[in-house]
């Protein structure tokens, strides 16, 4: 492959709500044994890439535990291999990261370092599938400056937490707006870039000179009509976890058979870091309908239409609908709970009643509990 | 200086032909246990757990499947700058070349991997238990009596004891005597066939008795250090230790886990087992499907109904399919409306659509009957059974079968099917 790969994680988001009072949004967990950088980092690694680097800079333990070694993505390399940047002191500069073409910026050796032609940028908090090798062929094709990969979304669907796009026939972009209220184009940007190597210094200097810090606006925007930008559009499935309810929602999609048979059974695989968990093991009155279970969970009540993540407890006469349960959570018996998000670590009393009332509702309940 | 306190030797060769044909294509410390685990993740994982780092694996009877599983060890954080996990098959040498021809010969012919680490003690294991013991703790014991070897034992019931070797041992555990398999023991307890040896009399024996052939330690290891009046003491055992060596304790064993709370439970922090895991989703059970008391691997997909049953990783069961006190290894198909009661499916079977396996009267296996009993169907890896065929008890399936090896679509109880081409 003749690029490098640079994966932005470091990002928060208030639309979270608690899910991310603990962790970056690259380290939330996916679809019971996955986390959403793994999306990302598969594909690098699927891609051929062979360096890749991950900015994270929020809250990021979760993430770092999980990135702790590059061996489950193949980068456990002597060329190359995965590095993760978090903002560090300096004698000239003290700041966290201010933006995302400022964490690029202050790890520019990174890229001055490598020999590789190109460089591609993706967001470490998107549930996809891509071979980026087709979007820098098509890229050096249309001998384009910065290739954007992009989406028609529904266009019923408000688009005003993403960056719109509109093209002309070439696909050419020709208008780039970010987070617009009201859109022209359903058209979004999936966070994802390829670009030359050189160019992408050159602008993120020029860019420091002028005290500028975001990708998006201070790049993009403004070299829309400079430079050659081209779309290339996407229509497989992509999310991008940017609210509570977005992230219920794509943990439910791997409910579907056709996503499932997508990401799971098709080539190629996503890869996640490996914990030494036993198998599942379901006791005498346990019941389960359409539900995905993962290693370690131990699961003695009625489970329907959810996602248990790793090492779950489910206790006796326990009824778990249309919910999702994170990693490590215990929950005792006879506790109802209803379109739900028990956090990660929890620890739910028996009896205990949790509904959903209007949309999910996000349950955090770290009390002490005895380890066996 | 390179300085290990004690190293570690873990006999892995031998093919377990007690297993029938699950131990066709691989030898038995590398056959599936317990949905994700193979038998020799139990004594790996007791190494690093014990604070072992260094272990010689000997191979011989089909080692693919034990070299690919153990690799450089990182599973067991066996991958290490000095020690770690070494793979040690038989090699050829400038003079009489030959096989691993005993438990003993074998780590003769690997002094020079011994000798290089240094070793003040070698602990001696076999890959086909499952248990989980603290080998340091074992080690202080045997420090603590001043002993030149030590023997793990565990009481068995006395009606039992015939089948094991068995020590006979003063008040201080210090050991008198031993019997090979007594018809009246004289003891109940049962040599573990774990050994920590102190290396200079380990080595000097070995050498001393380097032509005896199929040199074994049991046999003559042993009997040769207690004639020479060095100190033997037995350590005594009492945790859960199960030898999976025929296919009814190896199908006990495995059921075992699924209680409530078991006697071996996988489920503790606190003692880990640790296998090569592969990067696969969770599992999924579908809205048709019934589950109860099992335990399921990961990548799984499950539509029928899952009772009793040891289920491996990335296994599909297909609607309607009914698994009852089975074990199903890894990466097997179930297809729609199959039936399997009492049934051992190897690794990669197909079972098709509508036959039921372990229907009938209970008949003695024609072929195998001190292998094939108890019931049980076993089904050998990579076997293909046809869809809509019914199999009997204690019977055993090897090999892509066709609907015209079964007469009347039935393969009656007692009967072994194996392909030609495939060896037992």
């Amino acid at each position: 492959m003749r690029a490098i790969g640079i994966i932005l994680a470091g990002g928060n988001n208030h639309r979270m709500k608690e899910l991310s009072q603990n962790r970056a949004i690259g380290a939330m967990p996916i679809a019971g044994s996955y986390r959403s950088i793994d999306f990302s980092l598969s594909n690098m690694s699927n891609s051929h890439i062979q360096k890749v680097a991950v900015f994270t800079q929020y809250n990021a333990r979760s993430l770092n535990e999980h990135l702790s070694s590059s061996k489950w993505w193949d980068f456990g390399r002597k060329q190359g291999g995965l590095f993760v940047f978090t903002p560090a002191m300096t004698a000239d500069n003290s700041n966290w990261y201010r933006g995302t073409a400022d964490a690029i910026y202050q790890n520019l050796s990174y890229l001055k370092d490598s020999h590789e032609p190109y460089v591609v940028i993706a967001s470490g908090d998107c549930v996809y599938k891509l071979d980026y090798n087709k979007v820098l062929e098509y890229h050096v094709d249309k001998k384009a400056d910065i290739t954007i990969v992009c989406k028609d979304m529904d266009p019923n669907l408000s688009v005003d937490r993403f960056g719109t796009i509109k093209m002309n026939e070439e696909s050419r972009i020709e208008e780039f707006e970010e987070k617009p209220l009201i859109s022209k184009s359903s058209t979004v940007s999936c966070g994802i870039y390829v670009i030359r190597r050189r160019l992408l210094i050159e602008m993120i200097e020029r860019c420091a000179e002028e005290d500028r810090y975001d990708f998006v606006r201070d790049i993009l925007i403004r070299y829309k009509d400079m430079k050659r930008l081209y779309g290339y559009k996407i229509k497989d499935y992509w999310r991008n976890i940017a609210s509570v309810d977005d992230y219920f929602s794509t943990n439910m999609d791997f409910l579907k058979p056709e996503i499932r048979d997508y990401f799971f059974h098709q080539y190629p695989d996503i890869y996640s870091k490996v914990d030494d968990l036993p198998p599942a093991k379901y006791n005498s009155g346990a019941s389960i309908k359409n539900s995905l279970i993962s290693s370690g969970c131990i699961v003695n009540g009625t489970v329907e239409d959810s996602v248990l993540f790793k090492k779950a407890y489910i206790g006796n006469n326990c009824y778990i609908k249309n919910s999702i349960i994170l990693n490590y959570v215990y929950i005792g018996d006879n506790t109802h709970i209803e379109n739900c998000i028990v956090e990660s670590r929890g620890t739910i009393r028996a009896n205990s009643y949790y509904k959903g009332e209007n949309g999910v509702q996000i349950v955090v309940e770290k009390g002490d509990r005895y380890v066996l | 200086m390179i300085k290990k306190e004690m190293i570690a030797m873990l006999l892995a060769g031998g093919q377990g032909s007690r297993l029938g044909v699950l131990t066709s294509k691989v030898a038995k410390p590398a056959v599936a246990f317990g949905g994700k685990y193979r038998i020799i993740d139990f004594p790996l994982s007791n190494c690093i757990n014990s604070g072992v780092d260094t272990v010689g694996v000997l191979t011989q009877y089909q080692p693919l499947r034990l070299n690919s599983h153990i690799g450089i060890g990182i599973p067991w954080d066996l991958d290490r700058n000095i020690g770690g996990v070494s793979v040690l098959p038989p090699y050829e040498k400038i003079e009489s070349t030959e096989w691993y021809t005993g438990t003993a010969n074998a780590i003769y012919q690997n002094i020079d991997y011994m000798e290089q680490y240094n070793p003040d003690y070698v602990l001696i294991l076999s890959g086909d238990h499952i248990y989980k013991m603290d080998y340091e703790v074992m080690l202080d014991y045997h420090k603590q009596n001043g002993a030149e070897a030590t023997i793990a034992v565990m009481p068995v019931p006395i009606e039992e004891a015939s089948r094991f070797g068995v020590i006979i041992t003063d008040e201080n555990h210090k050991i008198e005597d031993f019997e090979e398999k007594p018809e009246n023991p004289r003891s109940n307890l049962a040599s573990m066939g774990i050994y920590i040896f102190n290396w200079k009399a380990l080595k000097d024996s070995l050498i001393a008795l380097s032509n005896q052939p199929g040199l074994d330690f049991g046999k003559h290891i042993i009997p040769y250090l207690h004639k020479q009046k060095a100190p033997l003491y037995a350590y005594e055992f009492n945790g859960y230790w199960k030898d999976v060596g025929t296919l009814s304790s190896y199908w006990e064993a495995n059921m075992e886990l699924i209680d409530l709370v078991p006697d071996f439970n996988l489920y503790e922090e606190y003692w880990k087992i640790y296998t090569k895991s592969e990067i696969l989703p969770p599992q999924y059970i579908s809205g048709d499907s019934v589950i109860d008391k099992s335990i399921i691997g990961e990548g799984s997909v499950i539509d029928g109904q899952v009772i009793n049953s040891v289920i491996g990783c990335g296994v599909r069961i297909g609607k309607g399919a009914i698994v009852r006190d089975s074990i199903i290894m890894n990466r097997s198909v179930i297809e729609e409306g199959c039936e399997l009661y009492k049934a051992i499916v190897a690794e990669d079977v197909t079972v098709g659509t509508g036959s039921k396996l372990g229907i009938g009267d209970e008949v003695e296996n024609e072929t195998d009957p001190h292998i094939y009993n108890h019931g049980l169907v076993t089904v050998g890896e990579k076997s293909i059974i046809p869809p809509g065929v019914t199999i009997g008890k204690n019977t055993c399936i090897f090999g892509v079968t066709e609907a015209e090896d079964y007469p009347d679509g039935n393969l009656a109880s007692g009967k072994t099917l194996i392909k030609a081409g495939e060896e037992i």
